[in-house]
């Protein structure tokens, strides 16, 4: 297959095809990222707005709260409905349009074929595909603001029967139905070309561990948004056609029986929504590992300490990832016999995670420990995505979920795993690989005031989010002063709010590195961090085919500091 | 109220509630005790293999790997304890059994966009018939005034009296949409969905007053979707619910049409 695909000499040459329109999957890969950071920073943005009234509740908007319409935001405070809009949207889009295409579609078409030795990926056009379905997915899920009664407002969780009276829930459902299928297009893809397309000598187990987290996200959103994208269509049934999958007869709403026919279930929606969302937290967090441990062997010098063991954690994530959803569920209304079930397997799946934490922080004994950009941000994931691990601990014990579900308690946790976890491992990604994307660094001072910043505003946003959950605060309250329970720790919503801020001023300096040194920054060689794996051993940028010759595999992926050798690394395509 | 809430977790006022704390509690203190030694751990690992001067990255070949199955195995068996001795027992005292009908309070709790409506059976201790077609703004739960048992029933909004020392039968349905009965003090939470009736039961164990709250996103409402809990003694809670039901005005009669 990479032999028909024939020399890399004769790219397209046209700017459209080019740039845009392209089957390149560097160009595709960087589409990827650079279109998710967006949608990252518009989700961010809806948050700053939902903070401001978290903060303060109904106090006007400052200078954005006259640019709504009047039925959102009346002279400058925000509404209920408009509050749910946003808490809505900002879920959807963060998990769907921000973090899963920059890990998956974004790092994995960068970087997934470079590793293995591939020209490109196994379909190179279904991989365009892939990105403009996204594209489409996301702008449609936008435009829903603009419908009359504007976007989705039932949390990103779209329970029914809440979501199918609520006004917006079509557009999202019609929306996420495009994004998923994007998604399986994408997963089938990194399926195949790991698969068929890897060098000779690239053993499986010679692939590195970012290959292997790929490949099991892909195996999870293969497998868990099929069952997803069915229940989406059934809930748009439910509310375009008025079938009754989800809805039971006899509902009164605000004094009036709306007519279904019933006999309908709205714990069979949970049940499928938690079977795609649960594998989903872990393609949000699988990836983001595999960033880390590369950063991690290039920046100690050392290999990685229990590589197997990482991989057989990962492979054991994904399998038990499928039996765990149902702790989402432990307070629903679901059998409580069936709890005891879902704690055990949740507990069960602990094990791996604290495996592969382990086996990072061990990989850093004996090393020679260079402090680059990408390795601050590496090292930050490990404690901090650990505070998100522990805290959900007494989320997956049943008793101890009873009082903690949906409180602020949840909200702190899970932003830790995917902002001071995934996030973080992104951003470090993006240090890392920037050289062999553009050919250019990054700056380092600047880096290091967004890394700093960043890390202080993160853990000063969802710190505390414990404390207010264990006072009883519950997630998605309008105005959090109308419940008495929370008024004692409503001064915590203020410090989340300013440190929210806080974060937003300390993106800009990454925006600016970003694109100044896209252009400006200064040359970087074909391995200007001495590393082993693959993607290093074609300039910067790759051309078109990405390799002069094909490389031949001849070690494994982490071979630093390998004795009787005069340098301390030795890439894996060089001979012997 | 507000002396009952405050940083950390707000008084017990049930007889399950402590329990839970001190799993809370439990767990909290392992996490803290973890990530301290943890952390020590990954600082003297920074500070020891920073990158010195002539000082290569020593291979570490197959040395420690006892040593790095070590924090597994400890959280392996702290979670093996928990869900044996702790989590499993718990989990089914509170919610897979439930007190005797005939010893307990009984209470019909129907949730509606934003309001809970909370149904006694009153002295005679017989619930009165409830029909959807009677449902209207004046009588949320269509309560069936024709039903001679309905002529004592008590239906108050927004408000949950209950006995303290004697465990309360809750049963929780929902008009609309999915909500979710919260009441902190007594560390109970219960999604209450529409379709299905979900028993409860709550022992009171403090008098006072405490607060009712949904707990699931239910429409542009719901912060304001909240109500009282009065925990009376078993005298004062008597003297309410005859007076309630007292006073209650006669509904209209069955017969009148929509």
């Amino acid at each position: 297959m990479s032999d028909a695909h024939g020399a890399h000499a004769h790219g397209p040459t046209s700017f459209w095809r080019k740039y845009v329109f392209s089957t390149d999957h560097k160009v595709i890969g960087l589409q990827y990222m650079i279109t998710a950071m967006v949608f990252l920073m518009i989700g961010f943005c809806l948050m700053l707005l939902m903070r401001w009234q978290l903060a303060w509740p109904g106090a006007p908007i400052p200078f954005f709260g006259r640019l709504f319409p009047a039925d959102l935001a009346p002279n400058g405070v925000m509404s209920g409905e408009f509050y749910n809009q946003l808490g809505a949207m900002h879920g959807t889009i963060m998990v769907f349009l921000g973090i899963v295409p920059f890990a998956v579609g974004g790092y994995g078409n960068y970087v997934l074929p470079l590793q293995i030795g591939a020209p490109d990926m196994a379909f190179p056009r279904l991989n365009m595909a892939s990105y403009w379905l996204f594209l489409v997915g996301g702008v449609v899920m936008l435009s829903s603001f603009l419908m009359p009664g504007g976007a989705a407002q039932s949390g990103w969780t779209s329970y029914p029967p809440l979501a199918v009276i609520n006004p917006g829930q079509t557009v999202w459902l019609l929306s996420m139905v495009v994004i998923i299928t994007s998604s399986l297009l994408g997963a089938i893809n990194f399926l195949v070309t790991a698969a068929n397309m890897r060098a000779p000598g690239m053993t499986l187990w010679r692939m590195p561990v970012f290959c292997w987290s790929e490949l099991v996200a892909s195996v999870l959103l293969l497998l868990a948004f099929p069952p997803l994208e069915a229940a989406a269509v059934l809930e748009l049934m439910d509310r375009v056609f008025h079938t009754s999958f989800y809805m039971p007869a006899g509902l009164f709403v605000l004094g009036h029986p709306i007519h279904v026919s019933g006999g309908g279930q709205p714990l069979l929606w949970e049940h499928l929504f938690w079977f795609l969302a649960h594998p989903e937290v872990y393609v949000l967090v699988l990836p983001p590992m595999g960033i880390v441990a590369e950063i991690i062997a290039n920046n100690t010098r050392k290999p990685l300490h229990g590589y197997k063991t990482i991989v057989w954690s990962m492979i054991a994530i994904g399998v038990m990832s499928f039996i765990v959803w149902a702790h989402h569920m432990f307070i629903s209304g679901m059998s409580p016999a069936l709890s005891n079930f879902f704690l055990v397997t949740t507990m069960i799946i602990s094990v791996p995670s604290v495996a592969i934490l382990t086996c990072l922080i061990f990989s850093l004994k004996g090393g020679s420990i260079r402090f680059t950009t990408p390795m601050l941000y590496a090292l930050a994931f490990l404690p901090l995505f650990g505070i998100g691990g522990l805290t959900g601990l007494p989320l997956g014990l049943t008793v101890t979920d009873i009082y903690l579900h949906d409180t602020y308690y949840v909200i702190g946790h899970f932003h830790f795993v995917v902002v001071t976890g995934s996030i973080l491992a992104l951003l470090g990604g993006t240090y890392h690989w920037f050289p062999k994307w553009f050919g250019r660094k990054m700056n380092d001072t600047l880096g290091k005031i967004h890394f700093w910043g960043s890390v202080i505003c993160m853990i000063g946003v969802f710190a505390p989010m414990f404390p207010m959950g264990l006072a009883g605060a519950s997630r998605r309250l309008y105005d959090p002063t109308a419940q008495v329970h929370n008024l004692v720790v409503q001064p915590l919503n203020v410090v989340s709010t300013v440190f929210a801020y806080g974060l937003f001023l300390f993106q800009l300096p990454f925006i600016w590195n970003f694109f100044h040194s896209m252009f400006r920054g200064e040359k970087a060689e074909e391995n200007p961090w001495q590393a082993t794996t693959l993607e290093w051993a074609c300039p910067s940028p790759p051309p078109h085919g990405n390799f002069e010759k094909t490389p031949h595999v001849r070690r494994g992926p982490y071979e630093y500091s390998a004795p009787g050798r005069k340098t301390d690394y030795w890439p894996q395509g060089d001979p012997a | 109220m507000n002396n009952i809430y405050g940083y950390g977790l707000p008084v017990a006022a049930s007889t399950y509630a402590s329990k839970i704390d001190f799993g809370i509690w439990l767990i909290h203190a392992a996490m803290i005790t973890i990530f301290v030694l943890w952390s020590i751990f990954f600082a003297y690992l920074l500070i020891k293999y920073r990158r010195r001067p002539g000082v290569p990255a020593r291979r570490e070949e197959h040395s420690g790997e006892l040593a790095s199955l070590m924090p597994d195995i400890v959280v392996m068996l702290f979670e093996i304890g928990l869900i044996v001795f702790y989590a499993i027992p718990v989990w089914g005292k509170i919610k897979m059994t439930l007190p005797p009908a005939r010893d307990s309070v009984l209470v019909n709790v129907e949730a509606e966009q934003f309001a809970w409506n909370v149904h006694y059976p009153g002295p005679d201790g017989k619930f009165g018939a409830t029909k959807e077609s009677l449902i209207r703004f004046s009588n949320p739960i269509g309560l069936d005034s024709s039903d001679p048992a309905a002529a004592d029933d008590v239906v108050v909004a927004n408000e949950l009296h209950l006995p303290v020392g004697k465990p309360a039968l809750i049963h929780l349905t929902s008009l609309d949409v999915i909500h979710d009965f919260f009441v902190p003090a007594f560390r109970i939470k219960q999604d209450i969905v529409p379709g299905m009736d979900i028993p409860i039961w709550i022992t009171p164990t403090r008098v006072g007053h405490y607060e009712l709250a949904c707990a699931q996103l239910c429409g542009f409402g719901h912060s304001l979707m909240r109500g009282d809990v009065y925990v009376q003694s078993q005298a004062d809670y008597d003297a309410w619910l005859k007076s309630r039901a007292a006073a209650k005005p006669k509904t209209a009669p069955a017969t009148e049409g929509f």
